[in-house]
């Protein structure tokens, strides 16, 4: 194109825009001799055969490496695909994964600035009972294909404060280490402490149960070594418990600093208390969302009719929707046809036939929405179904 | 054949109300000991089959360009007519079906699939799943029993029309997938309502059938034997779509038929269903309903594990991969409550569904009566019948009749 550019004078600038459009007409005319030869495939279901990690199809990845950091935590590497548009440090991504052959979706913060080889990194700690942690931790096989959604989120360095404050707890550390890493690149030699990160005056206050279990432990203490961060540990087997109110006493210039916190809810509750209390800014990061446990019955809400309906927890909501008027997609009405199934949002739902629970969290499976039978499926506490 | 419950032995006479009821929670053991244990390697079977087979159909495309050189085309058709069958019948009837839909995985999904038929995925969903798969051989409301123009069972009153019964078949098994996208339609039903009277519903999806049908016409006749236009292979290539089209066509009618026609396989009626069928009553319907196909691993796959005919009717969003593990439990099962377990090789249920046709195309008794002797008479008895007013052929089927039951009763001594 740039021989066109060059050529931008008079008439001709006219020449190299039709060809520019020829070039775009043709592509669009052989994707769609393309289309009508592999119908009622899509192209890209072909495409992905061969190359799922080309531009132009569903953002995916593929694990390129796992490194342990604690017996519980892994960092995994993933090659992003074509179409992965970069991220800001402190920014999270949303990733699919198959664990048991069913798809999960989990967000999980980016532990390494933009690199240099185009992988991005997350950092996983297991949780106990959280299947998708234990799998990336223990059970994820470099080679495997992920699923991707772009990076997102606001949690991440503004340009102007040169005081900050990091308070994080345990995997909360996460979305910290990758801005970190970013402004003080470590190197074999050492942490480097270029100008990006010069002018910066941070303190971390770290907490986790113990030392061992504490990820990135290594590389926090050998930023403070280098001088790039003061570092503040907070052992819960050494120290005891952190209590949030005495955390003036740990940074003393608190007031001047802007504080960016990451950790379970808890203690991001409490630290915004104390924030509120005296007046400071507070930014904060949370991923996991405190689980509802599934009861019996409840309320489900149909979004698109903007209608509420009440179910015990032993009618179908299909049967139960109908009854208070809405029109609803149904076949067999006995759980074989998939008839009915509805995307839920967010809730849980028992299946009267076997008592299996299906859940959905927002941001947790998938962004469309689980679909459920509603004809054999009653609600286990209150859900949003779309329709 | 007649239906179930005007035989004169009822082959469930033996079973008491808790028996059903019995069978019913035995069935769902089965059922859940599946779904607790299917993960990851089930996940993996059914990606490596999508894998495969859009590599065999790229692959014999490829053939295919040069299918002007005969032993190209030779190999090009088969293979595009085994990657033709294992999307229709091992991926897509069974995606269709939900047996994936546990994945969670969008491109793997009863919601999104579509398959390489002309019949829509939304019209066999609704004509399959919703109304074969709830009224499993309830005549007059499983349109599969002979989707609406054949004569299936023996009460259906004969007409001389069904003469070409047999030719109907024929011409159906080698364009089912037409067969299919009208019986997804009823397109005879709303044929037959005035133009201006159908239903808004029904114009939407024939509109969306005929763009279906066009895509696929497209696919197979204008753009894959164009693309072998520059080698000189046009026509071998489209002549090579269209066999493998026939040959899935062909087969799929096949492994259909073994499914719910084999002689002695149960057709049910319609009032003798309780209007609240219980799981364990509609779990017995489909037991007596279906015949499976006994046969080699690679039968199975070929049939879409139709072969598990059973087990599919059972379980049909069971993942098919699994139904031979759980048939000889579901065997076992048919033993202990002394049903009968339909199974047979290939070509004995293919042929036994064909004769059923031949019979059926023929009046009641008429086959039992005839031998090579009384050829001519019977012969010039079914003309009559075929030619002649109502009045001869209720006279001569009465004849019939009798003497069916003589020789019948004549057998038994
Ligand atoms: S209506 Fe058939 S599965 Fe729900």
């Amino acid at each position: 194109m740039s021989s066109f550019s060059s050529l931008r004078i008079g008439p001709s600038s006219g020449r190299g825009r039709s060809t520019a459009g020829l070039r775009a007409a043709v592509g669009s005319r052989v994707r769609r001799v393309a289309e009508a030869a592999v119908t009622p495939l899509e192209l890209d279901d072909v495409l992905d055969v061969f190359s799922p990690l080309r531009a132009g199809g569903p953002l995916r990845g593929r694990i390129v490496a796992v490194h342990p950091e604690t017996r519980d935590a892994a960092t995994i590497e993933i090659k992003p695909g074509a179409d992965w548009a970069g991220h800001v440090p402190g920014q999270y991504v949303r990733i699919g994964i198959d664990v048991d052959g069913v798809r999960h979706w989990r967000a999980y913060s980016l532990t390494h600035g933009p690199r240099a080889d185009g992988h991005v990194s997350i950092t996983v700690k297991a949780v106990p009972d959280g299947h998708v942690s234990s799998h990336l931790v223990h059970g994820a096989r470099p080679g495997t294909l992920v699923h991707l959604e772009q990076a997102a989120g606001e949690f991440v360095l503004p340009p102007e404060s040169r005081k900050l404050l990091f308070v994080t707890a345990g995997s909360g550390i996460t979305p910290v280490i990758g801005m970190l890493r970013n402004l003080f690149p470590s190197t074999d030699e050492g942490v480097l402490l270029p100008s990006r990160g010069a002018d910066r005056d941070i303190v971390v206050v770290h907490v986790a149960p113990s030392q061992p279990d504490s990820i990135f432990h290594d590389d926090l203490v050998a930023l403070d070594a280098a001088g790039a961060i003061r570092l503040v540990t907070r052992y819960d087997d050494e120290h005891g418990v952190l209590d949030v109110g005495s955390i003036g006493d740990l940074v003393p210039d608190l007031a001047e600093r802007r504080t960016f916190a990451c950790g379970p809810s808890g203690l991001l509750d409490a630290l915004d208390a104390h924030h509120e209390e005296h007046g400071l800014e507070l930014f904060v990061e949370q991923f996991r969302t405190s689980r509802v446990e599934p009861g019996e019955g409840g309320t489900v809400t149909f979004s698109t009719s903007a209608t509420d309906v009440e179910i015990d927890g032993a009618t179908p909501i299909l049967d139960a929707a109908e009854a208070a008027g809405l029109l609803m997609p149904s076949g067999c009405r006995m759980g074989i046809c998939m008839g009915c199934v509805l995307p839920m949002r967010e809730g849980s739902v028992r299946d009267l036939r076997n008592g299996a629970i299906t859940t959905a969290v927002p941001g947790e499976t998938d962004p469309r929405g689980v679909l459920v039978q509603t004809c054999v499926n009653a609600p286990a506490g209150a859900c949003s179904i779309d329709h | 054949m007649t239906v179930m419950t005007k035989k004169p032995e009822n082959p469930t006479a033996h079973l008491t109300e808790a028996d059903v009821e019995q069978i019913g929670v035995e069935l769902d053991a089965i059922r859940q000991s599946i779904i607790d244990d299917r993960g990851a390697a089930d996940a993996a079977y059914i990606r490596r089959m999508v894998d495969v087979q859009r590599k065999l159909e790229l692959g014999s495309r490829a053939v295919l360009l040069a299918s002007a050189f005969p032993p190209a085309w030779v190999a090009g058709t088969i293979g595009l007519s085994i990657a033709k069958i294992l999307e229709n019948m091992e991926i897509g009837h069974n995606v269709m079906h939900g047996q994936w839909d546990w994945m969670r995985d969008p491109k793997i999904h009863s919601s999104t699939w579509e398959w390489d038929n002309a019949s829509t995925a939304e019209g066999w969903k609704h004509s399959h799943n919703e109304v074969h798969h709830t009224y499993t051989n309830i005549v007059g409301k499983d349109n599969d029993l002979g989707y609406g123009i054949m004569r299936v069972d023996e009460d259906q009153r004969w007409i001389p029309m069904y003469l070409a019964q047999p030719l109907w078949n024929a011409i159906n098994a080698c364009f089912f997938e037409y067969g299919i996208a009208a019986y997804d339609l009823e397109l005879g039903k709303n044929l037959s309502i005035p133009k201006e009277k159908r239903s808004d519903e029904f114009k939407r999806r024939a509109r969306n059938t005929i763009t279906k049908i066009r895509k696929q016409a497209t696919k197979d006749y204008v753009v894959n034997p164009a693309l072998a236009l520059p080698f000189g292979g046009f026509l071998p290539a489209l002549a090579a779509n269209f066999t493998a089209n026939v040959v899935r066509n062909v087969w799929s009618h096949s492994v259909i038929m073994c499914g719910h026609f084999p002689e002695g396989v149960e057709t049910f009626e319609r009032k003798a269903i309780p209007e609240n069928e219980t799981r364990g009553q509609w779990y017995v319907r489909q037991m007596l309903g279906s015949a499976n196909i006994s046969g080699s691993k690679a039968m199975h796959l070929m049939t879409g594990n139709l072969s598990h005919q059973i087990e599919h009717h059972l379980f049909p969003d069971l993942p098919s991969n699994r139904y031979a593990e759980i048939a000889p439990q579901v065997k076992a099962l048919f033993d202990k409550y002394e049903l009968r377990y339909h199974e047979a090789p290939l070509p004995q249920q293919v042929g036994s569904a064909w004769h059923k046709v031949v019979r059926l195309s023929l009046p009641n008794g008429f086959m039992t009566t005839t031998t090579p002797k009384n050829l001519p008479s019977q012969m010039k008895l079914l003309y009559g019948m075929a030619t002649g007013g109502p009045k001869v052929r209720r006279a001569a089927q009465a004849r019939l009749e009798q003497q069916a039951r003589r020789i019948k009763a004549a057998k038994a001594a």
